[in-house]
């Protein structure tokens, strides 16, 4: 079967510096993917030359069978790819509803309105009615992730990707993400899982990729990605 | 406000405007009308882009010198009748704005402005060195002798600048209502996530820009009748630049209000220090009541006043 998304030895360069080095991964529709290494090994980037927040500048990148690599990104993410960001990026003078209708509005894979997700659905899905008029610039840290993940689902993508969306969460908090991913994935919703959370990353993804400086070093089942000597030694010698 | 409130209310507004001409009211106000409601055009021109997207536009003056050198090249290639000029001005400032936008719009916050005060400067020596419209020296328009309706060209002249601030308002406020609007706000708000949810961000900075643009120009196509002599330091003038850019600042960037406000209050105040003091005040006045205003009231008269409004209501 054709992968949902082959991304063919994608290279990134900041200046003389090498953030990714022919990167392959593939990832098969309805996956759950998780994507792991240690700070500054190139996850984020990996993630920005996907979704088209930047370009790579070599290698290139496949979705649903068609070459994406020049299409900027609000054409991928009506192509139905979807991403959060590390960073949060709400528009502050907006509230937490408002926030979300820009994605529905613009990049829904729908294009018709009334196929489109309800914005109260997706506060409810995500857990932020209680926030709906609240403006995005009041928001915690913790509701600002969630506002991320809200506008990502919230376009109905094909392939979801979260990045760090559980950083800072409690325990239980961790639970409920985790329980969202894994009911949107059972919704035929493919996911990239990029977590420094072990315990979710191990309970959440069906395979596992490791980055390390720009490379990747590792790609299989969890627990053989585990025990794999060069992921334990680009851990620990982090 | 209802959009049809809004429509009737703008319409009220010209229809007194006409109505004003025939009362024998002195020309001088008519004349100095003109002045004010020519800042409305710029301002809500200027918001377009500084207030709705975020970019803001230190080059409104070349643009409205388009405007003025366009109707004046035309009056002088085909003598077209005003409506003519405007409508051929907005297009050739339009124009200019898109290619502006297309080189620069990728430059962000202060490069972009920096962008476009250097566009400015180089239409001006282009056009200081064009002798068909005047060069450097300058050149005198003739009104033509008579106009119909209008008791005097000037009243005419306040009639057609009240129709282009009109309907640059309604445009402004039409767009702040649109999809269109929801994308520029978005851009502003943070551009990056803008274009990943799935805003056009380069499309829509670029419609911005061009009828941003166009606008100005169309505020400067009938400048030439009205001051009967141009030369660039008068097409060009700071005062343009200056103004278009404080007075959304002073009334408010994120409504079709702000501007409006901004440029009827100290359009008017500059026009009155004119008669009473002397113009060369203008720009102090206006740079002193910006800085007052970035102190105290950062958003604006209008924020302000929501602002008063929601804590009066919170007691
Ligand atoms: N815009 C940029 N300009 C220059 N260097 C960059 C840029 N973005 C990332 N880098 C560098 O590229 C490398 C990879 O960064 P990236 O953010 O992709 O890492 P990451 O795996 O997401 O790390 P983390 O786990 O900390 O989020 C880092 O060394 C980073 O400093
Ligand atoms: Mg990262």
């Amino acid at each position: 079967m054709q992968p949902l998304l082959l991304a063919k030895s994608v290279t990134k360069r900041f200046g003389g510096f090498t953030a990714l080095d022919h990167v392959d991964i593939t990832v098969s529709s309805g996956e759950r993917l998780g994507l792991i290494g240690p700070n500054g090994s190139g996850k984020t980037t990996f993630i920005n030359c996907i979704s088209g927040t930047l370009r790579n500048d070599s290698g290139s990148v496949f979705f649903d069978g068609a070459d994406i690599s020049t299409l900027p990104a609000h054409q991928r993410i009506r192509k139905g790819i979807a991403r959060s960001f590390q960073i949060p990026k709400p528009f502050p003078t907006m509230t937490v509803r408002e926030n979300i209708l820009i994605p529905l509005e613009f990049g829904s894979t729908k294009s018709k309105s009334q196929d489109r997700r309800s914005p109260d659905d997706v506060l409810d899905l995500i857990g932020l009615t209680e926030k709906a008029n609240e403006t995005a610039a009041h928001l915690t840290q913790v509701e600002l992730r969630k506002l991320e993940l809200a506008r990502a689902v919230a376009v109905d993508p094909k392939l979801l990707i979260s990045d760090e969306a559980m950083a800072g969460l409690s325990h239980s908090e961790v639970d409920d993400i985790l329980e969202i991913l894994l009911s949107l994935n059972a919704g035929g919703i493919t996911i990239i899982m990029i977590e420094h959370i072990m315990r979710a990353v191990m309970h959440f993804s069906e395979r596992i990729v490791v980055l390390d400086a720009g490379q990747k070093i590792a790609d299989g089942e969890p627990n053989t990605v585990a025990e794999d000597p060069r992921v334990q030694e680009a851990y620990l010698g982090n | 406000m209802k959009g049809s409130v809004f429509f009737i209310g703008a319409c009220t507004v010209v229809l007194a405007g006409l109505a004003l001409t025939r009362l024998g009211v002195n020309e001088y106000y008519f004349f100095a009308g003109y002045v004010v409601l020519q800042f409305v055009v710029l301002a809500t021109a200027w918001n377009i882009l500084g207030g709705y997207a975020g970019y803001v536009n230190f080059g409104s003056a070349g643009f409205f010198a388009i405007g003025v050198y366009c109707s004046i090249a035309l009056t002088k290639a085909f003598s077209l009748p005003l409506p003519l000029l405007i409508l051929a001005s907005s297009i050739a400032a339009g124009l200019i704005g898109l290619a502006t936008g297309y080189l620069t719009l990728r430059l962000r916050g202060v490069f972009f402005a920096i962008a476009t005060l250097a566009l400015a400067i180089v239409l001006e020596t282009l056009v200081s060195n064009w002798s068909y419209v005047g060069g450097a020296a300058g050149t005198f328009v003739m009104r033509p002798k008579t106009v119909i309706f209008f008791d005097s060209y000037v009243e005419f002249l306040f009639i057609v600048m009240l129709v282009l601030a009109v309907s640059s308002v309604v445009i402004a406020r039409t767009i702040e209502r649109s999809r269109f609007g929801r994308g520029l706000r978005a851009i502003r708000d943070e551009e990056v996530a803008a274009e990943s949810m799935g805003v056009p961000t380069l499309k829509l900075k670029l419609l911005a820009t061009t009828l941003s643009g166009a606008l100005m120009g169309a505020a400067g196509a009938p400048f030439s009748y009205y001051v009967t002599y141009v030369d660039p330091p008068s097409a060009f003038n700071l005062s343009f630049a200056v103004n278009a850019v404080a007075m959304p600042l002073i009334g408010g960037t994120a409504t079709w209000l702000g501007p409006l406000i901004g440029a009827l209050l100290l359009g008017s105040i500059q026009q009155i220090a004119t008669v009473t003091i002397s113009s060369e005040l203008n720009l102090l006045i206006v740079g002193l009541t910006l800085i007052i205003f970035v102190i105290v009231a950062p958003d604006g008269l209008v924020g302000a006043a929501r602002r008063i409004s929601k804590w009066v209501r919170g007691n």
